[in-house]
């Protein structure tokens, strides 16, 4: 039926342009291919006038699917795929027997087959891992992923978020917002979507309910100020019937907006990319295939650049000016947000992959350490101290897990104080790179202020995070958080910072933590005596052990990990003329 | 990126795919199927690394049972555009007399093409390979990782894939394993044809209709591309307006009856066809889980 969608589509004759075959052979891409902008008037082929060619869709939109087990995602996305003609007829042949095999709806048509494609899937009958999917409108491409329901497939889900710009969170009409749905909403909102559409399914089991969908609609808003979206609507419809996907119901005349492909096709989800903001780029690769030519390759983060631009390369804070900025297309006139470019620069710089190219006069710089959002991935827990490998743009570092603020209950979205981070869990933490990167926070820039923690040991991605607050390293003239704490303080008598010393940095002067802590450390020592008796140690010696442990142990912790800070400034401080930014 | 189309944020992500390669394997070699889909991605190599030429060589895992004129095409392409091309063939296959007539589709298959890759990556020690598999070919496709970590012996784990979080891909890996990277992993065959028209990227004529030998042979309709190819009782060879939507070995590639002789006509005809590229593949049709089965066990 939604092929009107796309037969409907006007001609448009730059399509067809040198499209024969007798066009193609003379073809070669040896060397850039012609510039798009630049082509010559396009060359109509007299046959392709007449039988007019669709347009391929002008944009994309990437969007998940998620919601709580069994709210029918996969029948959601099987359907939107049916009415979209993205099924061919083998595929429907396969899926009527597969129906009949595995099917969870009595012989009917199971349209969640035709997405669940693991055998482990297909026999449990749940989604598992993302699985994406694609269809085509005439207005737009979409790319869909399908991410699980179930909790201990979180992570899937954040992964699946994190590339997506909208997200349809689906809601059982019978059972109302769940614990499930708030933590979908939860990391929805953490990796950045603004624009979300709450898709009331299943509205066929409560004889489509005008008064039930309100009801949920308010118990959704309840949880919104808790969230970071900008952009969010309602559709109530039936994934299994087709209620409201494509058409409007007859069965919910009381509903007056959008359907849901509707909806998708219409959105403008707001990105982060806007070309307004700085001109940002991680060096991918430095592409030298002769010695006249030497070319920053990678993809422009933010911002726009043009031939001519000054331009700094950090960290080494060398400068230059862009020669030529090189598109898809060959030479070109500017690269933008998301734009796969190489720069040609007017000096020899020496910067390679893990730099970052930014405009001059850009107060963006490498950091140290930072606090930031993370979601533990792997089944063995996260704790404190932990040495990890951190990818953040095109950099990579060791990195110290510093320590582990709190983490975030995902139904509540409160932060309570934690030990450890459980597979799924996310946690505040503090991050100190070997290396330090150039970073953003997160709500500054998608590409410069995400990462992931990779294990030095197994290389699993244990960990993805995003950073919401940047400690910059300590260097002349600029005004550090780190410096500008010391710079506050009130100078202090010989046993006040012995004590302070003791506490650590900023639990001296809160009265309460520092209880906490030394309660926590005189269980630690406690124990370290209980031991040492149970060993056969006499009691005094244990308890001498026990009172050293007491004592010392905070300042040896305090002086590695001061250690740990110095290193990581030397190696900075080793790259030739650091540039700090004009802006700061 | 909202000035970027469909197709350009595409391009963009693969080019993306194809440099994250380059900058961090030791020895990177290209899969080049001489199809559609090896066309489009060996296009976008060209362009990741413009003005220069893409830092790997090509590998095509010849079963000796192409299309003569896929081979043709192959090597053309690989001389004009001056790139490395190595054509590897699994000898012992060919010494125990493996075909897809008398061997069967399974044996030939796991043979002479999963073998033999796994034989091509080991004996020039390749850390990373491109493929040009996308993810709407088929189920299983559709889980596969960007960066598909593959152990010493090849294998998949389905169940244990490393998360892609936004484009940051960990791209690190013990001695001996190795990636797949599907660089057009995000793309659907009406991305690749509308592409292939936009760029004008050659593509074997096979794609396009004419008059062909056609022998009619269990529902499919195979084109007698040699005489290694025996008639059956009952069978002849029939002069036919065909095309092919995908390309493999000939015994195993069914036609589709045509007369799309031009790429619009192609789209065109694409756009109004209701059964899957794959349903002219004869390997695919076992069971629903089969692709599955031959990914773990070392297939791309």
């Amino acid at each position: 039926m939604s092929n009107a969608l796309e037969d409907n589509r006007p001609d448009e004759a730059d399509w067809a342009q040198g499209s024969t075959p007798a066009a193609l052979e003379d073809q070669t891409f040896a060397g850039p291919a012609p510039d798009r902008a630049g082509a010559a008037a396009p060359i109509v082929d007299p046959q392709a006038a007449m039988e007019p060619v669709v347009a391929p869709a002008e944009s994309l939109l990437r969007f998940i699917t998620c919601g709580s087990v069994d709210d029918g995602k996969s029948t959601l996305i099987g359907r939107l795929l049916f009415e979209t003609n993205a099924v061919f007829d083998d595929q429907m042949e396969a899926l009527e027997k597969d129906s009949k095999k595995f099917g969870t709806t009595g012989g009917d048509l199971d349209f969640a087959l035709l997405v669940d494609g693991l055998s482990a899937e297909r026999e449990q009958g749940i989604t598992i891992d993302v699985a994406y999917r694609y269809f085509s409108t005439g207005k737009r491409a979409f790319i869909i992923a399908d991410t699980p329901g179930h909790e201990q497939y979180t992570r899937n889900m954040a992964t699946g978020a994190s590339q997506a710009e909208l997200a349809v969170i689906l809601v059982d009409a019978r059972k109302g917002i769940l614990p499930q749905t708030r933590r979908h909403s939860f990391i929805t909102s953490l990796v950045g979507i603004k624009s979300v559409v709450i898709a009331v399914n299943k509205m066929d089991l409560v004889d489509f309910s005008e008064e039930r969908y309100e009801e949920i609609k308010k118990g959704y808003q309840e949880i919104l100020p808790q969230l970071g979206f900008t952009d969010v609507s309602y559709v109530p419809l039936s994934a299994k019937n087709g209620d409201n996907i494509v058409t409007r119901s007859p069965n919910t005349p009381w509903y007056k907006g959008e359907t849901l492909l509707e909806r998708l096709e219409t959105a403008t989800p707001e990105t982060f990319e806007a070309d307004g903001s700085p001109f940002r780029m991680p060096v991918q690769w430095v592409n030298r295939p002769n010695l006249d030519f030497r070319g920053f390759c990678g993809t422009v983060a933010s911002g726009t650049i043009r031939a001519g631009d000054r331009i700094v390369s950090l960290p080494s804070g060398q400068r230059s000016s862009v020669k030529a900025v090189w598109g898809p297309d060959g030479i070109t006139e500017k690269g933008r947000t998301g734009d796969a470019i190489t720069l040609t620069l007017n000096d020899e710089i020496d910067a390679s992959r893990g730099d970052v190219i930014v405009r001059e006069g850009d107060g963006v710089l490498p950091v140290k350490t930072v606090e930031a959002d993370i979601l533990w991935m792997v089944d063995r827990p996260m704790v404190a101290g932990g040495r990890l490998n951190a990818k953040l743009g095109s950099h990579q570092t060791p990195a110290t897990l510093r320590a582990l603020n709190g983490s975030v209950d995902i139904h509540s979205y409160e932060v309570k104080p934690a030990n450890a981070l459980l597979m799924n869990e996310i946690g505040k933490v503090t991050i100190a790179f070997d290396r330090p990167p150039v970073a953003t926070t997160y709500t500054e820039n998608r590409e410069l202020g995400a990462f992931i923690l990779i294990d030095q040991l197994t290389n699993e991605t244990v960990a993805l995070g995003v950073i919401n607050s940047l400690a910059r390293p300590a260097a002349g003239g600029v005004r550090t958080t780190a410096s500008a704490a010391t710079a506050g303080a009130q100078p202090k008598s010989g046993f006040a910072k012995l004590k302070a010393e003791w506490l650590g940095g900023g639990t001296a002067d809160d009265p309460d933590k520092a209880a906490a802590a030394t309660a926590a450390r005189a269980t630690a020592s406690g124990l370290i005596i209980v031991i040492a008796v149970l060993m056969g140690l006499p009691v005094l010696a244990a308890a001498i052990l026990g009172a050293i442990d007491f004592l010392v142990r905070p300042f040896i912790t305090s002086r590695l990990a001061d250690n740990d800070e110095r290193t990581g400034q030397a190696e900075l401080s080793e790259k030739p003329a650091p540039y700090y930014g004009d802006g700061i | 990126m909202k000035h970027m189309t469909h197709l350009q944020r595409l391009e963009a992500e693969s080019i993306f795919i194809i440099r994250e390669v380059a900058a961090t394997a030791d020895n990177p070699v290209m899969l080049y199927s001489i199809g559609k889909d090896s066309a489009v991605m060996l296009h976008l190599a060209m362009k990741a690394f413009a003005p220069g030429k893409p830092p790997f060589p090509l590998l095509h895992v010849d079963t000796t049972w192409k299309f003569r004129e896929m081979i043709e095409f192959r090597d053309r392409r690989a001389k004009e555009l001056g790139l490395e091309l190595i054509v590897h063939t699994n000898q012992d296959g060919v010494a125990a007399g493996i075909n897809p007539f008398d061997s069967g589709s399974a044996v030939h298959t796991d043979v002479m093409k999963t073998q033999a890759l796994k034989q091509a990556l080991d004996k020039h020690k390749f850390d990373a390979a491109f493929g040009g598999a996308r993810r709407d070919e088929e189920k299983s496709r559709a889980k596969e990782r960007v960066f598909s970590l593959r152990s010493a012996e090849h294998r998949w784990d389905a169940k244990n894939q490393r998360p892609e979080p936004w484009r940051l891909f960990n791209t690190r890996k013990r001695n001996g394993e190795s990636f797949r990277v599907f660089p057009i992993s995000n793309w659907t065959e009406q991305d690749v044809w509308d592409y292939i028209a936009i760029e004008n990227i050659p593509v074997v004529p096979l794609y396009f209709a004419a008059k062909r030998p056609i022998v009619k042979r269990d529902g499919a309709l195979i084109m007698r591309d040699d005489d290694r190819m025996e008639l059956r009782p009952g069978e002849s060879v029939e002069e036919m307006m065909v095309r092919f939507r995908t390309l493999g070995c000939y015994p195993l590639t069914g036609a589709v009856e045509s007369g799309a002789g031009t790429l619009d006509e192609i789209i065109s005809e694409m756009r109004g066809s209701r059964v899957s590229e794959r349903q002219g593949r004869v390997i695919d049709r076992d069971s629903g889980a089969s692709m599955e089965q031959k990914k773990q066990e070392g297939y791309f």
